[in-house]
Parts: C-alpha cells; structure tokens; sequence
C-alpha cells in the first residue's frame, strides 16, 4: 500500500488533426500506478486505451496525432519533457510494450536470439557473447524449451505461443520498471492465453514489475489487474480497485458492457446489448459522450460533460447520476 | 437428441489434405488429418456448437458441409439423404438451404456492390423471382435484421463492423435456410456490439426456426448460444453433452483444461487451474492412441497405445476417453 507511485498521468490529451476535423483520441486521461500494480486499461476499439500506452511511450503517429496536453510523470519526471533522444534510452529499457500481434513485432529475418540480445546490447553496453547467454537466459525464464537450440532459429519456426513469449524475453531482458502490454493475448489461443497469462503474472511477482494491461476482456482484467480504468470515447468514466469494479460497477457504460458479456457461470436467456455505436471521436456530443447511447439519459446529460466524482474508496466515476448536488 | 427430429447428420467424416513438397517435382510427403472420423448431428431448431483451438478442424468440418472441400470418407446426411448422391435439382435445393456466417464482415462484403444487391445476389442466381418480388424480400430481410430498408443503397464500407455483420446475416437469411453455419460470428466484433448480434441470432433463430452450427472458440459464447455442445482437439470430436451438462460436468481431460482457461467474470471467481504443457502437437504427425495424451496429466499405457472412442456416458454425453468408464 505505501508503495511509491511509478507512472501518473495527468490530464493527457492526445488529438488527431486531420481533414475532417480534429478527432480526440485521448481527451483528458488521469490515472496512478503504483510500483508492482497492474492497471488494467478496458475498453472498445477506438476508446484511445492504445493511444493512451503510444502517448507515454512518446510514440503518437507523427504528424497527424499530437499530445497537446497533460503531463506522464514516470518516476519523477516529465517524460513530455524528455528530447527525443532521452526517450530512446527509456523505452525498451525502462518502459517496454508488447503488443497484440507477435508476429509483426519480430524481425523475419533474424534469429530469436539476435533479437533478444539487441536491446541488451544497445541498453546494457555489453559484448554480443555476453548478450547472447544473457538472451538463453531470457528464454530459459519465459519458459522456452531447449533455448540453446531455439535461440539459432527464425520466427516463422515458432508457434504464436512461443513467439509471444518470444517477445516477453525481449522487453523483460532489460528488466523494465514498466510494462505494457497492448492486447497481449488476443491473437493467442485459449489455452495458450493462460499460460501466458500465469508467465506474465510470476515475472511480475518476481521482479515487482508494474504493468498497464490493455484490453477489451472483463476476463483478463478479472484475472491479472489490481486496478482498473474503463474507457469511452477518449475518457476514463470509471475508475476503481477491481474488487470494487466487479462488486460495484457504477457507471452506465461500465455496467452495460459487463452485462453484454455470455458468462460461464450464470445462465441468462438475452444478453443485455447497448444500442447504437461509439460516437465520432472528431464529433463528439456537448455533454457526456455516452449519453446518446445511455439508458438513464437526465437532461444534464446531453448539455454537459459530467465531472469526476468519488463514490468510494479509490472508486472513481464521471457520470451525472454519481455526482450528488451541483453546487453552484 | 431423442426428442429432436434430426436435420443434418454427420457420420464418421474423415478430411484429409495431402501435404506436397517441392515445385516441379512435387511428391506427397505425408498427409494432414483435418478431420478425422467426426460423428455428431444437428437437430432441427437447434444450436449445435463446436469449439477448440486453431487447428483442431472445426472450419474444416463446416467446409465439408457447405461442400466447399470434397469429402475424404464418411457421410454427411441431411434430411436423411446422403448429400454426395444428391440429384442436380436437390444439390442445388441443398446448396439454397444450407448458408454461412463468417467471422470476418470486412472481407465477406465486396466492396463494390450496394448492400441491397449484396442481399440481393443469392436470390437472384437462385431463384426466377420478378424485380419487384426480390425488391420486397430484400426489404423484409434488411428489416429483420434491424437495418432499415434505406440502409439498402448504401456500400459496405459506410458500415460498421456490427452492422456489416448484420448484412451478412441478411444475406444468409434471404433464401429461407433450414442451416446456417456461423464461423466464428462474433469474434470480430466488439464487445457491445457482440451481445446486440448474439441477442439477434437468438432471435432469428426463434423467428424462423433455423438450425445454426456455431463455431467458436469462445466457451461462453458458444455456451449461450448452443443447446448441445462438441468439444474438438486436433481433428477427433472428444466430447458431445447438453450445453449445460457439458459446463457442469466435463468429462474429458482437455474440456476440462478449456473450461479452466476460459476467464472468469469475477476476480473472486476461484477456479481450478489447469495450465496445460505445451501446445497443440502438428496435425501432419498426430500423436499414436489418443491424440491428447501428451498434454495430458492423467495419461496411462492404454492412451499411448490406443485411439479411444466416442461412447455414450449416459443422457446424450458422449467422451472418447479410456480413462472415462474407470471414473
């Protein structure tokens, strides 16, 4: 509990400019994460939780998208401050990501362990032999048999499983203070998903690693996160512990989506569904972004845009039915 | 399965693909067993579901019957007619009545045709209806799928991803199938827009009383959506039981792995964990007896050396498990 706070995030605003007008992807995100925790970042396609991981990473797809706002304060520091240079030697070293697909983010045409000793080499400063045994080592951890044989091959050689554990080798090699993983285990088999799943959970046990997991899964929050942001349309509208969150959902949006849900264990006969589709994120509505599509619009809704307000412990939510008197 | 009049009957369906290697002097080198004597049928009205990991056969399984692949051995039986010795009118009758779902709706529309003409096509190769008549069919199905008549003049790409799938389910719909094989409907989908397609397959299903085969490899979803569920590992059925039977009581080793890997809807949800070693072994060498047994914690003698067969546990629960009757 008294652990120090590794990453904050203070009113990030990423916005896209484009010919249609200026689309809002990330609009004004603030959370905490605290060394060793995992936060999970749930939310549809669209909803900026990727845009929000490609903002602290500084890596926003020039020129169209900008962060013109807000402050990544990551151990200390501003990293918004940092020159591009700086930022080289903080991701991959101490920030490192894995993203959805394995395959595109392995080299076809160099060896698993040229792969996994780069970053040791280029962070690390130490000879290629040295980096290689480290790499064995790397595999050895995630799991990898026979690393000595595997570590001569090719990605096209692996299964999707092993190539993203493949990847965890490469962004724990430099034992990052900070790990994110982009929908980690989507393009993974469901057994393979657990396994994965259990790794990523004993490295982060061993090492006190924290993680920002992004995902659209209930699942996966449920069964790695210790916290979780809900997102809509570029803005956090819950925010809470995640025995909380499951226990008592509170927002509209976040109640409507765990219900949507087929679960294994209670057997209902219709899925709640939410109507209509997210909103154009270059046209957003005046007031709350989910009130078009909320069941329990109020008129304060559609005019605007609600404040954040706590409504338990650590439990945050931006919604007008969770604020209690307007004082003004 | 007693109390249900049988649409679609699938009885020992065996797929193999020859495996080829070189160019020009390309030999056959082994062969792949996509499907490997598969016994299991889908009632009339009834949602059957078939689930396991990649390569387990089940797309395949659903190309046999949309007869997009040829059969290696086996029969496939609808309406009691083996549908290999169909005569032309009654292929085609059978090619009319069986219809698809596919998972991706990005790449099942093209993207040069208004939706209307879309829906529209299957009716038209099909049938010698007027202008006007297939105008109004078109109408009724954009209608029940939820999309609105206007929707009609519209292009692919002006949807999104659920409405899309809504076309293509409008699609499936206009010829009045008694099958609809939906291949992973969902997956693509995002989360709130799974349940409004999930919630209008039900309904349709109700509507207009069409068996669905659905392929997935989400266990809740199929779960759902399914009255009985088949359990598939590396082209051999290992399990058949009620949706609800097969959720309470799995039986067999790898349904029991796949239950425990689904994810569960609560963090307080304590289930049992088992994390199964290793991956699925390659299809072009299978392991010898029961293709399981290496992942396998509770393998003995018998499943190296001998491929189980599906039997009958009691109430429509069927297993291939040596080690089922012991338990």
């Amino acid at each position: 509990m008294n652990s120090k706070t590794i990453l904050e995030v203070k009113d990030l605003k990423t916005y896209f400019f484009t010919r249609h007008g200026v689309a809002k992807a990330v609009d004004g995100v603030s959370f905490r994460l605290k060394e060793g925790e995992t936060l999970g970042l749930v939310g549809e396609s669209g909803c900026g939780k990727s845009m929000t991981c490609l903002s602290i990473m500084r890596l926003v797809p020039q020129p169209a998208g900008r962060i013109v706002g807000g402050k990544i304060i990551f151990d200390g520091v501003d990293l918004l401050s940092k020159s591009e240079k700086e930022m080289r030697s903080i991701r991959g070293k101490r920030i490192s990501m894995i993203l959805q697909d394995p395959m595109t983010s392995l080299n076809p045409l160099f060896t698993i362990g040229e792969q996994v000793a780069e970053p040791i080499i280029i962070h690390q400063k130490i000879d290629r032999a040295k980096a290689w045994e480290k790499a064995q080592e790397m595999l050895m951890l995630v799991k990898i048999q026979s690393p000595e044989v595997r570590i001569m091959e090719y990605p096209h050689q692996m299964s999707g499983g092993m190539r993203q554990r493949i990847v965890g080798a490469m962004v724990l090699s430099c034992q990052p203070d900070l790990l994110i993983a982009d929908e980690p285990t989507t393009s993974l088999d469901v057994t393979i998903q657990a396994q994965f799943l259990r790794l990523l959970k004993e490295i982060q046990q061993r090492s006190n690693l924290s993680m920002i997991v992004v995902t659209h899964d209930f699942g996966i929050v449920a069964k790695v996160c210790d916290r979780v942001a809900v997102m809509y349309a570029g803005r956090i509208v819950e925010y809470a512990g995640i025995r909380e969150l499951f226990n008592h959902p509170t927002h509209p949006y976040t109640k409507a989506l765990m219900d949507s849900i087929p679960k294994m264990e209670v057997k209902v006969d219709r899925l709640y569904s939410i109507e209509g589709q997210p909103p154009d994120l270059a046209n957003l509505p005046a007031g709350c972004n989910f009130a078009p599509r909320c069941s329990q619009t109020m008129e304060i809704c559609e005019k605007e845009p609600p404040r954040e307000s706590v409504v338990g412990d650590g439990h945050k939510v931006s919604c007008w039915l969770s604020t209690p008197k307007r004082n003004e | 399965m007693n109390r249900m009049e049988v649409l679609l009957e699938v009885k020992e369906l065996t797929k193999y693909f020859p495996v080829a290697k070189g160019i020009i002097f390309s030999k056959v080198i082994g062969v792949l067993k996509a499907v490997d004597a598969v016994n299991f049928s889908i009632g009339k009205n009834e949602t059957f579901g078939l689930v396991g990991e990649s390569g387990c056969g089940k797309t395949t399984t659903a190309k046999l019957i949309l007869m997009l692949e040829d059969i290696t051995s086996g029969t496939i039986l609808f309406n009691g007619k083996d549908i290999r010795q169909l005569s032309r009118p009654d292929l085609k009758n059978y090619r009319r009545v069986v219809q698809a779902v596919f998972q991706n709706p990005y790449g099942s529309l093209s993207p040069r045709m208004r939706v209307r003409d879309i829906i529209a096509e299957p009716l038209v190769v099909n049938n010698t209806l007027s202008r006007y008549e297939v105008k109004e069919r078109v109408a009724h199905v954009l209608e029940v799928v939820g999309l609105g008549e206007e929707k009609g003049d519209l292009y692919p790409h002006e949807f999104s991803g659920g409405q899309r799938q809504r076309i293509a389910v409008a699609r499936a719909l206009i010829l009045n199938p008694s099958l609809i094989i939906l291949d992973e409907p969902v997956s693509a989908l995002d989360v709130s827009i799974r349940a409004q397609i999930i919630n209008l397959l039900i309904d349709i299903q109700e509507q207009f009383g069409i068996s669905y085969l659905l392929i997935a490899h989400d266990l809740a979803v199929v779960k759902h959506m399914s009255h009985r569920i088949g359990v598939m590992y590396l082209g051999k059925l290992v399990e058949v039981a009620e949706s609800e039977e097969l959720h309470k009581n799995p039986l067999h080793p790898y349904t029991r792995a796949l239950h425990s890997a689904a994810l569960p809807s609560h963090p307080d949800d304590q289930r049992e964990e088992i994390i199964l070693p290793g991956e699925v072994p390659s299809p072009l060498h299978p392991p010898s007896g029961c293709r399981f047994h290496p992942r396998c914690s509770e393998a003995e003698a018998i499943c190296h050396a001998e491929m189980p067969v599906l039997v009958d546990v009691g109430g429509g629960h069927r297993i291939a498990c040596h080690l089922a009757k012991v338990r």
